[in-house]
């Protein structure tokens, strides 16, 4: 008789044994399914005789595009087209992401409002938005909204700042000059300080039980001081109309990039404002009973219970919607928005490299939503339950 | 710390499929080049077997392909399309057509999704190249040049009056390069506003996004019949670019090519022999020996293609000879009424010329 300890466990009786196996396989089985379609692809290159490679990024390009956020002529190569693409993707994501949360944040508040019109407005508004297709949407912005506007020369003026035409939306915009770099370091270095007074004033409050009415006017007189830098200092150029239908000045944005922000800011909006207002259902009722029963102000019980709680059901959703702004940012093609996609489908028509381009165009946006993700990933583990 | 396994191997599994794609080339360049396509035999035979024919086309441009209300087609790439049918199965109307925008109707002729193009595409060297685009173009069919479109009461009468004015252009066509290097050789600054989809170009165009709209001209022409108030523009008097369109086949398919090629030059010998829609049944029992060998009474010329002797007796049947063709669908016959000009026979100073029949 030997001992149960020293019996060796039969291979295929060891669990360890099958879950190594299982993994391993299923690795042997992701990589042939991906040999067999690189191999399948490149025979089919092969007998039509196309051969796989990016030189032809060098070569130049001969295309112009509308838009570019720095100067880009025709006989400069591909890569440069491409990067200007890029760069316009970039643009309008940056703006909307900002300009979507904004929006998407007061629609799902407002779905909470004590207003019955408010209420509603903000429930029609997603309802309309999530249930219509984005590309019907953009085409809706493009052709309806924007070429509503009148012809240049009776353009519409907004409060003597904004002129709105069909040859495009012009706003105010800080000159570059090395004055608005500057201030601009002033107010981040400001922002800075601001947010070590005001930790500082709860620190006092919660430890000492100070009033921390000090901090609280110094804090004022920073938020005087920043709102005059912003005002004044940055030496914004307003837009003027020198002859009819002509602008100058201020920062002109094309008619396409307007419809393409506007579609995207009010379709991912609508997502949001449900996000949001899952988020804020989440904290159970308790939290806010037990807030009010503190004596708590309602605008306080929002901002100090129940919303960091609600924001930890809000950002991981966020990150998706983050992502899909990226990546349907590529419909402004549709509506000739000169981003990444447009550039790149000129460019494999010009070129008849389908495959290298439909690589660099998958490399670019993977690359977008990595950051995107990597980005909201810090932002989501600082809000999560810290464990002590 | 698993995050970015997980990252790690979604980048190492994109790395092995280049790796791969680029390990496949290298041994191609070994084997020396291009093999002849799929060992299996011609597009010839495929279509052949598949009873039916299936033709790329625009759809959108009367006159030259476009669809009525009861979902025939007609034009003058479509009469190509339905020609290549009456040659191989003797019926007109074994087509199935396809309507493709300008940056889809490559891949899917590369893809094989569509047997050949008759969608107005311009013959240009890296279209043709093998290391270009790798396609193969039969003789030109239309020869156009590129023009520019504007509102009649803009006061544009020239390109250079252009300068810092937006253009509406289709994307993936020539017309985008060649809007650039004609505006780069006179030098004035342009806002190209460029469309995926031709319809959204032109409704941008009359929506006034753009003072100029550019295309090929019998485009323009044909576009803005369609136009709300054509008469509110007109064509600026300049041409822009070469542009010799034609039908389009896949490449290192020499077979299914020639019998495209061939049929394509039968619509213009047959104007040339005087033989239309009307009279090819008398013109059999000619005696010129051309012709005789031309429609198939004499000689094995369709054997030698792989088509019936007879194919261009069912072909002018069909369709008419190419001055039929033309007038029919963009001449005097039609609502375009575009001079034949370029498109006439050499013998009357134009371009259409086929090689002998024999």
């Amino acid at each position: 008789m030997t001992s149960p300890s020293d019996q060796k466990i039969p291979l295929w009786r060891d669990e360890r044994f099958w879950r190594i196996l299982l993994q391993a396989l299923a690795v042997v089985g992701v990589i042939i399914a991906i040999l067999i379609f690189a191999g399948n692809l490149s025979r089919n290159m092969q007998q039509r005789g196309i051969q796989f490679g990016f030189a032809f990024l060098r070569n130049p390009a001969g295309f112009s595009i509308g838009e570019t956020l720095f100067p880009f002529l025709p006989n400069e190569p591909y890569f440069k087209a491409l990067l200007a693409g890029i760069l316009n993707t970039i643009r309008v994501l940056l703006v909307g992401i900002v300009l979507t949360t904004i929006l998407g944040s007061a629609a799902g508040i407002a779905s909470f409002s004590e207003n019955w019109l408010l209420r509603q407005i903000s429930r029609v508004y997603v309802e309309i938005v999530r249930n219509t297709p984005l590309l019907l949407q953009l085409f809706f912005w493009y052709f309806a909204v924007f070429f509503g506007l009148p012809a240049p020369q009776n353009q519409l003026e907004w409060f003597g700042s904004m002129y709105l035409s069909k040859a495009g939306v012009s706003i105010p915009w800080p000159q570059n000059t090395p004055y608005l770099w500057m201030w601009l370091a002033v107010l981040l270095v400001g922002a800075i300080a601001a947010l070590f007074v005001w930790r500082q004033r709860v620190k006092l409050m919660v430890e000492q039980g100070a009033s921390g009415r000090s901090q609280l006017t110094t804090l004022i007189a920073m938020g005087v001081i920043a709102l005059l830098i912003v005002l004044f200092g940055l030496g914004w150029q307003i837009p003027e109309s020198t002859a009819p239908g002509l602008v100058q000045g201020g920062l002109r944005l094309t008619l396409e990039f307007s419809a393409l922000l506007a579609g995207l800011v009010f379709y991912t909006g609508g997502f949001i404002a449900e996000i949001v207002r899952a988020g804020i259902q989440s904290v159970s009722k308790g939290q806010w009973e037990a807030a009010r029963s503190l004596g708590l102000q309602s605008g306080l019980v929002m901002r100090l219970v129940v919303f960091p709680q609600a924001l930890r059901v809000i950002l991981p959703a966020l990150n998706s919607q983050y992502q899909n702004l990226a990546k349907n940012s590529s419909l402004g093609f549709a509506i000739a928005y000169p981003e990444v996609y447009s550039v790149a489908n000129t460019t494999y028509n010009q070129t008849g490299r389908p495959v290298e381009v439909f690589l660099l165009l998958m490399a670019a946006f993977l690359l977008i939503n990595l950051v995107i993700t990597i980005v909201m990933n810090q932002l989501n583990r600082s809000v999560q339950l810290k464990e002590r | 710390m698993r995050k970015w396994a997980s990252l790690l191997l979604a980048a190492s599994l994109s790395v092995a499929t280049l790796a791969a794609c680029s390990d496949a080339n290298n041994t191609a360049e070994g084997e020396g080049g291009q093999t002849a396509a799929s060992s299996g035999g011609s597009r010839l035979d495929t279509v052949k077997s598949r009873g039916q024919l299936i033709c790329g086309v625009d759809g959108g441009i009367p006159g030259f392909s476009f669809v009525d209300s009861n979902g025939a087609y007609s034009g003058l790439d479509v009469d190509i399309c339905k020609a290549v049918a009456a040659a191989l199965f003797g019926d007109p109307d074994a087509v199935e057509y396809r309507q493709l925008d300008s940056t889809e109707r490559f891949t899917a002729l590369a893809g094989g999704e569509v047997d050949m193009l008759s969608r107005n595409t311009t013959w240009t060297l890296s279209r043709d190249a093998a290391g270009g685009n790798g396609l193969e173009f039969a003789p030109p069919t239309f020869y156009d040049g590129q023009g520019m479109m504007v509102r009649t009461d803009s006061g544009i009468t020239t390109l250079e009056d252009m300068a810092g004015q937006s253009i509406c252009v289709e994307t993936g066509t020539t017309t985008e390069l060649n809007l650039t290097d004609r505006m780069r050789e006179i030098g004035v600054q342009f806002t190209p506003v460029v469309f995926q989809d031709a319809d959204a170009a032109y409704a941008s165009f009359a929506e006034g996004r753009c003072q100029g709209m550019t295309s090929d001209k019998s485009q323009l022409a044909a576009r803005r019949t369609t136009l709300p108030n054509p008469d509110q523009y007109e064509l600026l008097d300049v041409t822009m670019s070469k542009e010799p369109l034609g039908p389009v086949t896949i490449n290192n398919d020499s077979r299914w090519f020639d019998t495209v090629k061939w049929v394509t030059y039968g619509l213009m010998q047959a104007e040339e022999f005087e033989i239309t829609q009307a009279n090819v049944g008398e013109m059999a029992n000619s005696e010129n020996p051309d012709i005789r060998r031309f429609l198939g009474v004499e000689g094995d010329l369709g054997q030698q293609l792989g088509l019936p002797n007879d194919f261009m007796v069912q072909v002018i049947t069909a369709v008419g000879n190419y001055g039929e063709i033309y007038d029919r669908n963009v001449g005097e016959g039609a609502e375009l009424q575009i001079p034949r000009g370029l498109n006439s026979l050499y013998t009357d100073g134009g371009l259409m010329y086929s090689p002998p029949f024999r």
